[in-house]
């Protein structure tokens, strides 16, 4: 597969694409002028089946590119489910079926053409609990750059390493030990080690599953930090329990409950003037 | 005494015991009820039942033990006490000799008869068996008898409101369950001072430098005394044990641990529900059919692919071993594996393929590391299986102790040359018979030191994930 | 978008990305490639452990099949007075003890046997064959050597057939078994055969005519072993020696073992001495069989001097060898009975012991029910340790006690495998061997059934 396939092949198909693709006809359709810009993640009827149980009914959203987007909801409301569907880590489980349309930079995500390994590559994640792998500090990093062959030289090696641990917040607590192994960290440096190492192949976007919640506040309040620096070149979405936290570092807000999307928009609106009965009933926390 | 009469007894004296225990505390217990009132002091404190048990262990249980030391030890009692009584001119210096004088002795003793007609000396020593048989019998028994009377008496005497018979009876059930647990330590201790001590016979014959260094094995035959010491050495055996296992071990690593793979990460539920059990029966089948199937069809195979090879294999080899030995060993390593492999959280996988890693990758670049030390630690086991294999070798791989790193060529092994070793005719206390007990220790300590470190592994990486 | 401006300010955006997306994809079908490779090796792997099972099973049923029937001769015996003359046998009530008539009767049977019982089986095969009567030798070698006992056994049994004649099927030779199977080359010369050229035609003849016939071989079952009339081997003494041998371990190891794992795991304190405890039974588990046969004789023949190749022995060594699967999986048992069920009975008053032994025992039933089978079925497949206990030697009788000398099956199955007479005992080794695996296989069958009915999912 070249590298022309992608332009072209999103160029020959018949668009199912709308037209509200145009960044200048989006900012007019939501009103507020807090987009940053062209859409990166444009999903629009997405339904998820485990076996035969309905997860996700007809979700349609879009995500901006260089925003953070927060997913809040009651738990089970389906929004890790809809957030993992965006790298397509449900393929990894048994009996999971999505149907409907995401498309990443305007590029169907579920078109049988499309490599899950480049997917995932642009696509980075983030889990609830710190997973770094039972290696060192550099090789956890290393690990993606060497799996796509993103590097030639060991030097380079070194430079990306060095940068993901220094964008990612964690440079100086273990620059002196990276031969160390990964899991002998703090929790909450273990998760900026896991964002470190996401963000080691370059993605565009990186999903992050609940990121704090294993975390004690300090820790989070890094992260949260961590998470204003990265979104001047990343796109992040951010699934969460915690409203206060989504009303930190979330641009715009997605609203969850029992499958279906509730509400979407920005921060503000969704905690100050939601517009539907139901959002409201969960940030004034008239059920958890 | 006749056995069957003593059960009987026995028995009837269990039930008495335990109904006299019973009546007993019943009678207590009535009349704490009727004084409920009173409080605590009158009030039985454990249930009838168990001063019946407790009437049982104390009555019972001593005449069990006199029973049993008797039918130990009694016919040897006799037998020394009718020897004694033979002129010692009659009576016969070997003991297997003795042994069927005494059994004659028994015969006219108890009326059954012997054919022609008994010496005179004979006769009187019959006599004096079944005298003494009786009043033997007749000791036993008063003792057990009195025994049993005086558990009695002393279990009616102490039947109480306050007599803990639960916690005696309890414990009397914990010094059992003690007493079962040690079984497995005396075996222990049994297998090492056993082998231990016919080993040091062994090395006073010959020069442990020689057994342990020795390159020729050849245990000369000779008469029962002295024998020729040479040919002990027993490093041809080590050779031909570690070559075959290596051979199983390079058959069945790749296919055990791939086939766990392949079944852990990739294969459906449907797939796993019929493939591991038929896998699974390989490890059920006794080594004895393995060592046949070598014997009868991998071996002639082999000759036949040889010939089209233009190698020279013979029917018995190493080759042939081995091969049936990883095919024996295949889902040792299998299942290990698969337990191991299942064994690493989700989120690690999870965490590689969200980098961009395909399934393969994950598998080898971050599943099989941090599954590495479990996975040593089945090897190592299946190591010590392979090395105290019997039947396949003794059947398949030729009868040769000769050094030799060819696979084609038939060799023995440690576990072949013990069976060899006691199961021909030679006297158990010749040095050729006790070599096998130095072999077994050899092999004992191999196998011990193998799982040993194998369990430390295995423990170690339990521990990362728990 | 179709718009290609679009596109181009997009792309602005992307430049980054472009720039690793290429690197990324230069790679990508080497990774694809070597990922299609690893599905193969593994779907390889699985294919050959599976069909290794099937082979194994095929080699062995394929030979094993056809010896359970073997070829048998239905001849008239004429029981000729001329021929068997003997005295009348004798009458218990004459003689003083009971020494004496076993010895006489002993005697009577033993004359019994001086009797040509060949010249009445010549006889009978020379009603089919006449030329028979000429060569009695080629037609007695048709007939097992073994059958001349059993005639002698017929008339000790009732000699008032004396004078009758009975239509009687007697086993063939081995040789002619494998004759007329097939199992050797019939072009080989005369010298490599192992029957005269006369016998060879006139079994052929025999078989056409339906004089003998192939059929099932209740020999195989109910008889003892042979070294003289190898066609009447059979399995019942190693039947026999084999049940004895079970039976012991069940009373054996399963009360122990149990009880070791009860206390092991409910009562015993968590210290070195116990950790000890558990790693010497872990590594038992582990010790090579034939190292438990060495400790059965050096410890039970030689020290207690149990009698040799008795069925105690070998039971009381496998009950040692099955010990530690008994208690390790009565262990992982109890381990799983949750402790809610322990501290409901001893809330309401319950001692640890009475709480183990009305609560958690019939809980753990169903487990050490499966783990007994298992070990059982284990212990029946063991050869090594009983060689050594003196089971690889020959016995013609089936045991009546447990002291008796015995073999078992694996063992007789090693016995038979070394035969010289390769062709016959191959097919009737796999016979054996397909008895065992049948055993086996209905023990392990019970054994998951019992655990899929009565598992309790907590």
């Amino acid at each position: 597969m070249s590298t022309e396939t992608l332009t072209p092949n999103v160029a020959e198909k018949p668009s199912t694409l709308p037209s509200s693709m145009d960044p200048n006809s989006f900012a007019s359709k939501s009103g507020e002028d807090k987009t940053q810009g062209a859409v990166k993640i444009h999903a629009k009827d997405v339904c998820v089946y485990y076996s035969e149980n309905k997860a996700l009914h007809e979700v349609s959203l879009d995500i901006h590119t260089n925003e953070v987007m927060a997913f809040i909801g009651p738990s089970g409301c389906g929004k890790s489910t809809f957030l993992r569907c965006m790298n397509r880590m449900n393929d990894t489980v048994a009996g999971a079926r999505v149907t409907g349309l995401i498309a990443v930079d305007k590029q169907d995500i579920y078109d049988p053409s499309l490599d899950v390994v480049l997917l995932r590559a642009q696509v980075g994640m983030v889990f609830q609990k710190p997973n770094p792998f039972p290696k060192s500090i550099y090789e956890n990093i290393a690990y993606g750059p060497r799996l796509h062959g993103l590097v030639s030289s060991s030097g380079e090696l070194d430079e990306i390493v060095e940068s993901s641990l220094r964008k990612a917040g964690i440079w100086d607590e273990v620059k002196d030990r990276l031969d160390a192994p990964g899991t002998g960290l703090s929790g909450g440096q273990q998760q900026r080690l896991c964002i470190a190492r996401a963000i080691a192949v370059s993605p565009d976007i990186i999903l992050m599953d609940e990121p704090c919640s294993a975390l004690d506040p300090i820790a989070t309040a890094r992260i949260e930090e961590l998470i204003h620096e990265l979104k001047a070149n990343y796109t992040i979405v951010i699934v969460t329990h915690n409203m206060q936290q989504a009303a930190r570092v979330a641009d715009r807000t997605a609203f969850f409950h029992l499958g279906h999307l509730i509400e979407v928009g920005p921060t503000d609106q969704i905690f100050i003037n939601p517009k539907e009965q139901r959002t409201e009933d969960y940030v004034t926390g008239r059920y958890g | 005494m006749n056995s069957v009469l003593v059960v009987i007894v026995l028995l009837a004296l269990t039930v008495v015991a335990y109904q006299l225990g019973l009546a007993r505390s019943r009678k207590l217990e009535r009349a704490s009820v009727k004084s409920l009132v009173s409080g605590a002091a009158d009030r039985l404190h454990s249930r009838p039942s168990y001063h019946g048990w407790l009437a049982v262990l104390r009555a019972a249980v001593p005449a069990l033990f006199v029973y049993i030391a008797w039918s130990i030890f009694g016919d040897q009692i006799i037998g020394s006490l009718v020897l004694a009584q033979i002129p010692a001119d009659q009576l016969p210096s070997d003991p297997l000799q003795q042994k069927v004088l005494l059994q004659k002795l028994n015969n006219l003793a108890t009326g059954f008869g012997i054919v022609g007609d008994a010496l005179p000396f004979e006769q009187e020593a019959a006599a004096y068996m079944a005298k003494v048989s009786a009043q033997g019998n007749a000791v036993a028994f008063a003792v057990m008898a009195a025994s049993a009377a005086l558990g009695l008496f002393w279990s009616w005497k102490n039947t109480g409101y306050q007599t803990r018979a639960r916690n005696e009876v309890e414990r009397a059930i914990q010094i059992g369950l003690i007493i079962c647990s040690a079984v497995a330590i005396f075996t222990t201790v049994g297998i090492v001072l056993s082998m231990l001590g016919e080993a040091i016979e062994f090395f006073k014959v010959v020069n442990p430098a020689d057994f342990f260094f020795g390159t020729v094995w050849n245990p000369a035959f000779a008469t029962s005394g002295a024998g020729s010491t040479d040919g002990f050495g027993m490093l041809p055996l080590l050779a031909g044990t570690l070559l075959i296992s290596a051979i199983a071990m390079a058959v069945a690593i790749p296919i055990g641990l791939m086939s766990a793979i392949f079944m852990a990460e990739y294969a459906s539920a449907a797939t796993r529900a019929w493939a591991k059990p038929v896998i699974e029966i390989l490890a059920g089948i006794p080594t004895i059919v393995y060592g046949f199937f070598a014997l009868v069809t991998v071996g002639p195979f082999l000759v036949d692919l040889g010939n089209v090879l233009g190698i020279d294999i013979r029917a018995t080899s190493a080759l042939t071993a081995g091969l049936v030995m990883g095919i024996m060993i295949i889902p040792f390593i299998s299942s290990l594996s698969d337990d191991i492999i299942t064994q690493v959280p989700r989120a690690m996988r999870d965490g590689s393929l969200a980098l961009g890693a395909t399934k393969s990758e994950t598998t080898v670049k971050v599943v099989l590391p941090a599954a590495l030390p479990g996975i040593v630690g089945a090897i190592l086991l299946a190591v010590s299986r392979a090395i105290g294999e019997t039947m396949i070798v003794v059947l398949a791989a030729g009868n040769s102790p000769v050094l030799t790193a060819n696979p084609f060529e038939a060799v023995s092994t440690v576990t072949v040359s013990i069976v060899n070793q006691l199961t021909g005719d030679q006297d158990f206390s010749s040095a050729q018979s006790l070599v096998a007990f130095a072999l077994g220790l050899t092999l004992f300590v191999m196998t011990l030191v193998l799982n040993v470190v194998a369990l430390v592994v295995v423990r170690r990486y339990r521990e990362q994930y728990e | 978008m179709n718009n290609p401006s679009a596109a181009a300010t997009s792309s602005s955006t992307f430049k980054g990305y472009r720039a690793i997306e290429q690197k990324v994809k230069g790679s990508l079908n080497g990774r694809k490639r070597a990922e299609s490779r690893f599905v193969i090796f593994g779907i390889g792997a699985v294919t050959v452990a599976v069909s290794l099972v099937f082979i194994l099973f095929a080699s062995v049923i394929s030979k094993g099949f056809p010896a359970f029937w073997q070829t048998q001769i239905e001849l008239d015996i004429y029981f000729s007075p001329e021929v068997v003359q003997v005295e009348l046998p004798p009458v218990e009530s004459n003689f003083e003890s009971p020494a004496e008539y076993v010895n006489s009767r002993q005697k009577w049977v033993n004359s019994l046997g001086f009797v040509n019982f060949n010249a009445l089986m010549v006889d009978a095969v020379a009603k089919h064959i006449p030329e028979a009567a000429d060569s009695p030798r080629s037609a007695i070698a048709l007939i097992t050597s073994g059958e001349r006992f059993a005639l002698r056994d017929y008339v000790a049994e009732d000699p008032s057939i004396i004078g009758k004649t009975v239509r009687l099927s007697l086993l063939t030779d081995a040789n002619v078994d494998v004759w007329l199977k097939g199992n050797i080359d019939r072009s080989l010369p005369d010298e490599q055969q192992q029957l005269s050229a006369t016998t060879r035609q006139w079994a052929d003849q025999l078989y056409e005519k339906g004089v003998i016939k192939n059929k099932f071989s209740t020999a195989l079952f109910m008889n003892p072993d042979s070294r003289s009339s190898l066609a009447a081997a059979g399995l019942a003494g190693a039947f026999m020696g084999s049940l004895f041998m079970m039976i012991i371990v069940i009373l054996l190891a399963v009360p122990i073992g149990v009880a070791s794992a009860i206390y092991l795991e409910e009562f015993a304190p968590k210290n070195k001495w116990t950790d000890l405890i558990e790693v010497n039974i872990n590594n038992l588990a582990a010790v090579p069989s034939i190292v438990f046969g060495l400790l059965g004789a050096a410890v039970f023949i030689l020290w207690f001097k149990l009698p040799l190749s008795a069925p105690v022995v070998g039971g009381l060594v496998l009950t040692l060898m099955t010990l530690p699967t008994v208690i390790i999986a009565t262990r992982s048992t109890l381990k799983a009975i949750p402790p809610s069920i322990r501290e409901g009975a001893m809330a309401v008053g319950a001692s640890k012991v009475q709480a183990i032994t009305d609560h958690v025992l019939p809980l753990a039933l169903p487990g050490i029910l499966t783990a007994t089978i298992i070990g059982v079925a284990q212990a029946l497949g063991e050869t090594a340790p009983l060689l050594l206990i003196g089971m690889s030697a020959f016995v013609a009788s089936i045991p009546s006690t447990p002291f008796d000398q015995a073999t078992a099956l694996p063992v007789q199955i090693y016995l038979w495998q070394g035969n010289e007479l390769r062709n016959f005992f191959e097919g009737r080794t796999s016979a054996a061997i397909m008895v065992l695996l049948g055993l086996l296989l209905t023990l392990n069958s019970i054994a998951v059934v019992l655990r899929k009915k009565l598992e309790t999912r907590w």
